[in-house]
């Protein structure tokens, strides 16, 4: 899954940042090509590199960078498939916090090779949610915080989400659900139109 | 019709009795048929399917005559109600008469010699979604088809990427061929290498040669022999170029049977020319290729850096190349230097 979110992490420091800060990302982090693949594996060292030189560059701390790519991956406009990919979870936000344990199996069903962290959810009673997940590299767990937080946008629901001190080497979200239709959510139909 | 039973016989405990509504949550798109064929009841999913086609003509499907207005498509011959009973637990494919919707179905009778008949939509399942807006909730919670179009779905992400993957492998090996420096024939430098290392060499102004070589008679046995034996020849010309210089010479394959090499720090004429010579006699032995004898020549033309007081690559290989045409009026098979 590095090749994914180092292309998610591409992807959105070109678009935001445009491609002359990419290329200088891409220079600080020493790295020996200009672009990731998504589908192919790479050494996690070149995840690190990548944060880091992403940080220094943007002069952002890893919270800001990650978290904020977390919340392009579902809200940008021209990237609509893991929105779509997530609703399938339900149609409420808290149908789709309790698929969240759900989706690595999902996704190993149809990508065998992905392996997506386990993700743990306990239901703490009166909106409180805790989200558990061991992080395939350090900071991962701010860019579940950004993608929760536009799924929530997505579902027009009130929510507040925090990063809760780590447990036996796993990140901790805390999730409050504050009001389950605060907004008018974005339409999801089961199947798109045909291509 | 709220209130209503319908009675579904059990295998161990004889019989399952379940509210309507319960059957509309377990399969909502049942039908319940009367001994008669009347539609007694459905589940809402087939409600809304059924209303969006505009099929039982307002007051919906109930009280109607299933036959009237579903076919079963296969197996041939289900025509009523015995038919039906009598395809009990088969794979049955229906549709609605006047509207494109398939069907899957299974038939089982119920203890009152009604019949219960579940659909659901097969493989034309996204289809369907998507034509009849149906959502999470039209389907029960045990089913599967949100988990088929979700795969569906990713299938399309994954083959769209691995689209873009071979377009961009494309592109790297058109761009790779592009910047290639070698002949893929030959094995020689190509066109590309000797303009660069002509041009580095102007620059860099250390005295060089340059010779211009033909075959001689090279179409005449790719005419007679074909291809394979011309791309033969073309080999065997390559080790002899490479035979006959040093390793620090660039030896080139310009052109279909022209060749250019450049010769770092060697001006001398009769060096040159007995250079030249050793070239042609080599070429001109007679070559075998598969039982046939082959025989062909070489014309070279050559001219040296020192000749050029402002010297340019472009005019180096012109002078070559006049050389070069002049050797061959002189009756080919001969090497001549250009003249100042």
């Amino acid at each position: 899954m590095l090749g994914l979110f180092n292309r998610a992490l591409e992807n959105f420091l070109r678009q935001r940042h445009g491609p002359a800060l990419w290329q200088r990302v891409v220079q600080r982090a020493g790295l020996p090509f200009d672009s990731f693949e998504p589908l192919l594996d790479y050494d996690p060292a070149l995840t690190v590199a990548l944060i880091t030189a992403s940080c220094d560059e943007l002069g952002q701390t890893r919270e800001t960078v990650l978290e904020d790519m977390g919340t392009a991956l579902v809200s940008h406009h021209d990237r609509d498939g893991l929105r779509r990919l997530l609703r399938f979870g339900g149609v409420s936000f808290r149908d789709f916090l309790h698929s969240l344990e759900e989706l690595p199996d999902r996704a190993r069903l149809a990508l065998p090779h992905l392996d997506l962290p386990d993700l743990l959810l306990e239901d703490r009673a009166g909106g409180h949610f805790t989200l558990r997940a061991a992080p395939p590299f350090a900071g991962a767990g701010f860019v579940l915080i950004g993608l929760l937080r536009a799924m929530a946008d997505d579902y027009g629901a009130l929510v507040l989400l925090d990063m809760a001190p780590p447990v036996a080497g796993a990140d901790v979200i805390s999730i409050l659900v504050l009001d389950e239709s605060y907004a008018e959510g974005r339409r999801f139909d089961l199947a798109i139109a045909a291509p | 019709m709220d209130r209503a039973c319908l009675s579904i016989s059990g295998c161990c405990a004889g019989r399952i009795a379940l509210p309507v509504a319960a059957m509309d949550r377990l399969m909502p798109m049942h039908l319940h048929l009367s001994a008669s064929g009347r539609i007694t009841a459905l589940g809402p999913t087939l409600a809304k399917i059924a209303a969006q086609a505009k099929i039982g003509a307002g007051g919906g499907l109930t009280g109607q005559d299933f036959f009237q207005l579903f076919e079963v498509r296969r197996p041939a011959g289900v025509a009523g109600m015995a038919d039906l009973s009598a395809r009990q637990g088969e794979r049955l494919h229906l549709g609605m008469r006047g509207g494109d919707v398939a069907f899957r179905g299974l038939a089982m009778a119920d203890v009152s010699g009604g019949i219960v008949l579940n659909l659901s939509f097969g493989i034309g399942v996204a289809e369907a979604v998507r034509a009849h807006a149906l959502t999470d909730a039209d389907f029960a919670a045990t089913d599967l088809t949100v988990e088929l179009l979700y795969l569906a779905e990713v299938k399309r992400m994954v083959l769209g990427e691995l689209q873009r993957l071979n377009q961009r492998l494309q592109g790297a090996k058109t761009q790779a061929e592009e910047q290639a420096l070698t002949d893929t024939l030959t094995g020689l430098r190509n066109r590309r290498a000797l303009d660069l290392r002509l041009a580095q060499a102007v620059v860099a102004g250390a005295p060089f040669a340059l010779l211009r070589l033909d075959l001689d008679r090279f179409k005449a046995v790719n005419d007679t022999l074909g291809h394979a034996a011309g791309d033969h020849i073309l080999r065997m010309v390559a080790q002899v170029l490479l035979a006959e210089t040093r390793s620090g010479d660039l030896v080139a394959r310009v052109g279909g049977d022209e060749f250019v090499i450049l010769l770092p720090d060697l001006i001398r004429m009769p060096r040159l020319i007995a250079v030249a010579e050793r070239i042609i006699a080599a070429i001109a032995q007679p070559v075998a290729f598969e039982g046939q004898v082959c025989q062909i020549g070489a014309s070279v033309g050559l001219t040296v850096s020192t000749f050029y007081a402002s010297l340019t690559g472009e005019e180096m290989l012109q002078d070559a190349d006049a050389a070069l045409y002049a050797a061959k009026r002189d009756g080919r098979g001969r090497v001549v230097p250009f003249l100042r």
